[in-house]
């Protein structure tokens, strides 16, 4: 069972935690009305793990996970990645943190069309200033790490959805980030393709000193969760290794 | 990342053609009607700049161009040739007639007059025939403009014209810069001339002035306007008088002057249009780089870097086309002796450098305005 409120960390968190949250809460504005997405959550998520954040759409998995990887400011409440108060840190520096120690996968991809799958599996090293060559000699070590090395030459289009989400994993891991953030990663994907995404997402991206967080919808993939956390309307109200029962 | 920019610019072939087109398009309206326009009112100069040779131009007070002249009396010539530190002064008439062709035709001409004994007056070079034909009785050397208008496809030599009432014969063809109306011009001697232009008692339009210190003409100039009560001007000068004559009496600059707005504001739609679409497609990719942590001034040196190519290949075809349009049209008369000023190309480079900040700016607030986390939505 995780941690759902260690109460001893209230105030201060745990020091092994790698992302800690304390009291997270997040308002939109909706003309007149406030709309309260996120009702001050505190967590803690662990090295090691292959998180799921589980919920129905609007229950603000979303809205956690941007707040957690350092893209959306809370109204309310801290935020700790691997011991660093990321919304402390200046606009600049925020994103520094991010290009170095987060990697994204984005439930369309987000591939950048005109360039091939190993250019676009580069972009993190190239973006932190590396030379283009060793940035793509990585890349491509890192595709054949994904078992799509042959395809390092293609353009996105050329490519199937889960060859493409798998540039995308490569692109999340290889400038080798402490925390690897996923939004629907097989919901663009069929039943088997999903199923082999994610097996190779969990093979290397799970690490001892890496978090691996997956917002997903997919029941089918739940049993390759270490911790499933269930958000309901803004609400962590689950916090298990397998998912609730009547879900 | 800027050359994931580029990439990104060229991997869409429409609207990267697109964006190369309307700045090239642009540039090419900029340059050419620039050019055409700068060309065009330089002729009206071409009267000075045919006489190379004269440092100064004296003429009548009231008198504004070579077309626009009040005559003198010849003793304005002696009274010139006395002041001091001028080398040589000549007489110059300058006078419409009409001219009766072979074909019976009637044309308006320029008939200009230079000095018996130097021949001063006359464009520098000769296209067929020497100067030295004037010496002949009845003489006269066509511009070549004219005799392309006038015998289009025959050569003029030998060919006798009536000429107010008098003969003359075309015996040599000049190298001349047109005339802002294209006008035919016919030189011969100063004293033909008067025969052949009816008049008043005074009939001498300039006297030209050759400077024993060319570099002192300036000084001369307003000398031989205090000595003498005539206006005296450098050649640049009068040069320029006629040039803005051009421009203060033709809606010339008007009408040029549209079309090189439209040329810009048909860029900043092309362009500005395609910009933002391209951007728009690309929106979700520039929100993933900028979630995995590419800074907003890497992004804006992106764009920069898009606009920066495609202003470069752009304007470098809208010259170019410039260059292959004048170049096409050299040996049409209308177009004779077209050049691109250097000043034009770089009034284009500013045009299209406005152009694009103001489109890159434009869809740049869009990119920057994306938040991150719109990438998980």
């Amino acid at each position: 069972m995780g941690t759902l409120l260690d109460t001893s960390a209230i105030g201060g968190c745990n020091p092994e935690a790698a992302i800690c949250t304390r009291g997270v809460t997040r308002d939109f504005q909706a003309g007149q009305q406030t709309i309260t997405v996120l009702h001050g959550i505190d967590l803690d998520i662990r090295a090691g793990e292959m998180t799921f954040l589980v919920g129905e759409s609007g229950s603000g998995k979303t809205t956690l996970i941007s707040i957690m990887c350092g893209i959306l400011w809370p109204t309310l409440g801290e935020v700790k990645v691997f011991g660093t108060d990321i919304y402390d840190l200046g606009d600049s520096e925020l994103v520094e943190f991010r290009l170095a120690n987060i990697g994204f996968i984005f439930q369309q991809y987000n591939l950048i069309p005109s360039i091939d799958a190993a250019s676009n599996a580069a972009v993190p090293l190239i973006a932190q200033g590396m030379e283009r060559h060793e940035a793509r000699t990585r890349a491509v070590a890192m595709l054949e790490k994904l078992n799509i090395g042959d395809q390092a030459n293609k353009l996105p289009s050329q490519l199937s959805g889960g060859q493409q989400q798998r540039v995308a994993i490569a692109r999340a891991l290889v400038h080798e980030p402490r925390l690897v953030v996923c939004d629907e990663p097989t919901a663009a994907l069929d039943a088997s393709s999903g199923r082999r995404v994610m097996d190779l997402l969990r093979e290397v991206a799970v690490a001892e000193n890496r978090a691996c967080i997956i917002v997903t919808h997919d029941n089918r993939i739940f049993d390759l969760a270490d911790r499933i956390l269930v958000l309901e309307d803004g609400r962590i109200t689950h916090d298990g290794r397998e998912m609730p029962e009547g879900h | 990342m800027l050359w994931i920019a580029i990439r990104m610019l060229t991997g869409d072939a429409q609207k990267f053609y697109g964006l190369v087109f309307g700045i090239a398009f642009s540039t090419l309206l900029i340059t050419q009607q620039l050019t055409i326009f700068v060309n065009l009112i330089e002729r009206g100069a071409s009267g000075v700049y045919n006489v190379s040779s004269a440092d100064i131009w004296v003429m009548d007070p009231v008198s504004r161009t070579t077309d626009i002249a009040y005559a003198m009396p010849a003793t304005a010539l002696d009274k010139v040739r006395s002041v001091e530190g001028v080398a040589w002064a000549v007489p110059h008439i300058r006078a419409q007639a009409s001219v009766r062709t072979g074909d019976g035709d009637l044309e308006g001409v320029a008939v200009i007059g230079v000095d018996d004994a130097t021949l001063i007056g006359l464009p520098k070079r000769m296209l067929e025939g020497s100067t030295e034909v004037l010496e002949q009785p009845d003489s006269v050397i066509i511009d070549d403009v004219g005799a392309t208008r006038m015998f289009p496809d025959q050569s003029p030599i030998g060919e006798r014209l009536e000429l107010n009432d008098q003969r003359a014969v075309i015996r040599g063809i000049a190298d001349a810069i047109p005339s802002f109306t294209s006008t035919v011009v016919l030189y011969t001697k100063y004293s033909q001339a008067l025969n052949y232009v009816p008049g008043t008692r005074n009939r001498l339009s300039f006297v030209l002035v050759g400077a024993e210190e060319p570099a002192q003409a300036k000084a001369l100039s307003e000398r031989i306007e205090h000595e003498t009560g005539l206006k005296a001007q450098t050649r640049d000068e009068f040069a320029k008088d006629g040039i803005d004559f051009i421009i203060e009496n033709t809606g010339i600059p008007f009408n040029f002057g549209i079309t090189v707005a439209l040329g810009f504001i048909v860029g900043v739609a092309i362009v500005g249009l395609t910009f933002s679409l391209f951007i728009r497609d690309n929106i979700k990719q520039f929100g993933a780089l900028k979630a995995i942590g590419v800074t907003n001034a890497k992004i804006r040196r992106m764009v920069a870097v898009q606009a920066g190519l495609v202003g470069l290949i752009g304007y470098g075809l809208g010259v170019l086309g410039t260059i292959l349009f004048i170049w096409g049209f050299a040996s049409n008369p209308t177009f004779k002796g077209f050049y691109i000023p250097w000043q034009i190309p770089l009034i284009s480079l500013a045009s299209v450098a406005l152009i694009l900040a103001l489109t890159g700016w434009l869809a740049l607030r869009n990119v920057l305005r994306t938040e991150p986390a719109s990438v998980f939505r």
